[in-house]
């Protein structure tokens, strides 16, 4: 045993010996990408960042980001921070940022060029502060999908919706076969995620704006909003009878034809892909429920904590030039099912419903994600409201909305 | 030097030694739990958002607080929890150690069994009485296929009795130790007065209700301490069962104050929160703890 250990220790050296030259670097980076597509897709950034010589280390924090973001904030305002961590677009390193403990990556980002190729412009804006860039998007993930299950609807003997009046209307039939119209995960994000859909499909991307981004108390308390509160409930009667949880619970409704349809983003794809279904023959997807074709840029990024080590400071700006790089973005972004950063590369496997996202994408039909546009503290009371209002019938929607109009008032 | 200082001195030096090695144990006390607890209070007054900042806004973030729908909520269930969870913790325990100490047979057993629960944790806890309790495949479908089709049982997706389905589970996992406690305290009680109780021809209820529950007061006192902490620092378990759903209908302030602190990023909030927890730990404790040292100081 102690030779093992010994001739090991030896290999590792010459090892060592060998990757000197380039400077190996041990770099630690924290994601929530633990799903099974997930995992595959971040193998492809630690392929490529190994194969510059460098060293990836992962630094996995299982759950979902509301589980791993408080670990990373502490780590980091802790005093020991990672090499790289992911966050979603948008504010939520914003006080981070702020107190000093981001790297400024404004000088490599202007030696790249990332404003000539990052595609939509806001993924940068978001991840700029004062005029100084501080992080890496890598990835667009958009909200505005109805996914239908085209057996259910067969089952129920009515054709497939267009739109979310058709499937509105379709709902008894659905139900007589012993169908749940829609299905919804009882976590508190995926009943927002719905009402926002609903929000901006029905009202428009200018009223979804004015609400979240100029925080329009009146609009949102207005009568423009109440038709989109009655579709809310409309959808809430819908998925009553939907007893699940998590989201791929839902999907999988969906999939096996057990429900008629899921309002969830573009994450869903794999899993239909994962269960074997092609889009238009067993699932059809809708961007914008059919009415308002719109995809939202959320998505993901990187931020790179300040390091005192300068071998460490140097392989941070490896790995951001390399998240970036064409052919990285091309086999990340398969693998996620998400839509690249880049507007200048060219996505040939994509699947017709990804097609659908970057023909929307290119012709500029887009807006910011919430988390883009309020703080933490505000869409956490967003979804507080929405989650009550999609189980508690005794939630009137004239009620929602009055008390949607006071947190939209306070929101900042 | 007058009689009186000297004998004030000597009491200060009196058992030097023991006194020197309690000060790391004081001032972790002073600094951690009262500094932390002070430098909490004073934050819950501020604006502090995802760092902590010294802005003041008064009142502000209790006004919101109380104006909040889930925090009611929340205070609402751990009061329903806290109630049901201390008398029947008291009640079961009580009655299953009152049984355990008629000298059966397979004692040993029978107590491990039921302070096994005790062994899991609060999560995995939730979890089992998560399966046990879904509609779709624990008890509900046991007793549908055994041709009661119409049997309904699903406390966790109904948000009138959600809380209840969590306090089955929180009981479940708790009364084994409760049970143990009170098992030591009747253990603890001279077998003389069982005796002197049964030449009396007293009946057997009626010595434990007059004469044995009032000399185990010392452990119900413990029980009571013991079973309170865990009633209003109930979190994980709703993590794990319902994660406060179905919408809010689970919510309890615990998880209110982490909610705010780390998710919302606005610590203002989830100090308000929490120093209005610290508020009603203060309420209970604080008289009992004067009944308790106070009169026996004026004994002694």
């Amino acid at each position: 045993m102690r030779y093992m250990l010994t001739t090991a220790a030896l290999a590792a050296g010459v090892a060592l010996g060998a990757t000197g030259l380039a400077s190996a670097t041990d770099l630690e980076v924290t994601h929530w990408w633990t799903s099974g597509g997930e995992a595959a897709a971040v193998a492809e950034f630690a392929k490529a960042f190994d194969a510059t010589g460098n060293k990836w280390v992962d630094g996995a924090i299982a759950g979902s980001g509301d589980v791993a973001r408080p670990v990373m904030i502490g780590r980091i305002t802790g005093g020991d921070p990672m090499g790289a961590t992911q966050f979603n677009h948008g504010r939520q390193a914003e006080e981070l940022v702020q107190a000093g403990l981001m790297r400024d990556l404004t000088d490599l980002a202007a030696k790249e060029g990332w404003a000539n190729f990052i595609h939509p412009k806001s993924l940068l804006d978001g991840c700029t502060l004062d005029g100084k860039i501080y992080c890496v998007p890598v990835n667009i993930h958009s909200q505005q999908w109805l996914w239908l299950s085209n057996k259910a609807f067969a089952d129920a003997g009515v054709a497939v919706p267009k739109n979310w009046d058709e499937f509105v209307a379709a709902a008894p039939a659905l139900e007589k076969a012993g169908i749940v119209p829609l299905a919804l995960g009882q976590q508190p994000w995926q009943t927002t995620l719905a009402f926002q859909v609903i929000l901006v499909a029905l009202a428009g991307p200018e009223t979804f704006q004015k609400v979240f981004g100029d925080k329009d108390a009146a609009l949102a308390g207005g009568p423009e909003m109440a038709k989109v509160f009655a579709a809310a409930d409309q959808a809430r009667q819908m998925s009553a009878k939907s007893n699940v949880q998590e989201w791929n619970q839902a999907t999988a409704l969906v999939i096996n034809g057990k429900a008629g349809g899921q309002i969830m983003g573009d994450w869903a794809q794999g899993e239909f892909q994962i269960a074997g279904q092609t889009a238009g023959k067993d699932y059809t997807c809708l961007p914008g429920l059919g009415v308002n074709e719109i995809i939202s840029t959320g998505g993901d990024a990187f931020y790179f904590p300040k390091q005192t080590d300068p071998e460490k400071a140097k392989a941070q700006e490896v790995l951001a030039s390399e998240m970036l790089s064409p052919a990285t973005q091309v086999a990340f972004n398969l693998k996620k099912g998400s839509l690249p950063v880049r507007g200048d590369i060219d996505l040939k496997a994509a699947n017709d419903c990804m097609k659908k996202g970057l023909e929307i994408l290119a012709k500029g039909n887009i807006i910011a994600a919430p988390d883009q546009l309020m703080s933490a503290d505000s869409v956490t009371q967003v979804n507080d409201l929405f989650v009550e209002f999609f189980a508690n019938k005794q939630l009137t929607p004239a009620d929602a909305q009055k008390r949607f109009a006071e947190i939209i008032a306070a929101a900042d | 030097m007058t009689p009186v200082e000297a004998g004030r001195q000597s009491r200060l030096f009196r058992n030097l030694s023991a006194k020197i090695a309690s000060i790391p144990m004081i001032l972790t006390a002073l600094v951690i739990f009262v500094g932390g607890t002070a430098w909490t209070v004073f934050y819950s007054f501020t604006n502090s958002k995802l760092l902590p900042r010294a802005t003041f806004v008064g009142l502000e973030q209790y006004e919101r607080l109380w104006a909040t729908p889930r925090w009611l909520m929340a205070v609402e269930n751990l009061a329903i929890y806290g109630v049901f969870s201390l008398v029947f913790s008291l009640v079961i325990g009580f009655l299953l150690a009152a049984l355990m100490d008629q000298k059966i047979r397979f004692e040993n057993t029978f107590r491990t069994i039921f302070l096994y629960p005790f062994a899991l944790s609060f999560i995995v806890t939730g979890l089992a009485w998560q399966w046990i309790l879904n509609p779709s495949f624990g008890i509900q479908q046991v007793v549908r296929n055994l041709g009661w089709q119409s049997f309904t049982f699903d406390p966790l997706y109904d948000a009138d009795i959600v809380i209840y389905g969590i306090l089955i589970a929180g009981l479940w996992q708790g009364t084994g130790l409760i049970m143990c406690l009170m098992l030591a305290g009747l253990r603890g009680i001279d077998g003389e007065i069982w005796k002197a109780a049964r030449v009396d021809g007293i009946p057997t209820w009626k010595t434990y209700v007059f004469i044995i529950i009032p000399m185990m007061r010392p452990v119900l006192v413990t029980t009571l301490v013991i079973i309170a902490s865990g009633i209003v620092k109930v979190y994980d378990l709703v993590v794990a069962q319902t994660s406060g759903g179905p919408g809010i209908a689970s919510e309890v302030p615990a998880k209110y104050v982490y909610n705010y602190m780390f998710l919302a990023q606005n610590l203002g909030q989830g100090f308000a929160a929490s120093t209005m927890m610290l508020l009603s730990v203060i309420i209970v404790v604080v008289p009992w703890a004067y009944l308790e040292f106070g009169s026996k100081r004026r004994h002694g």
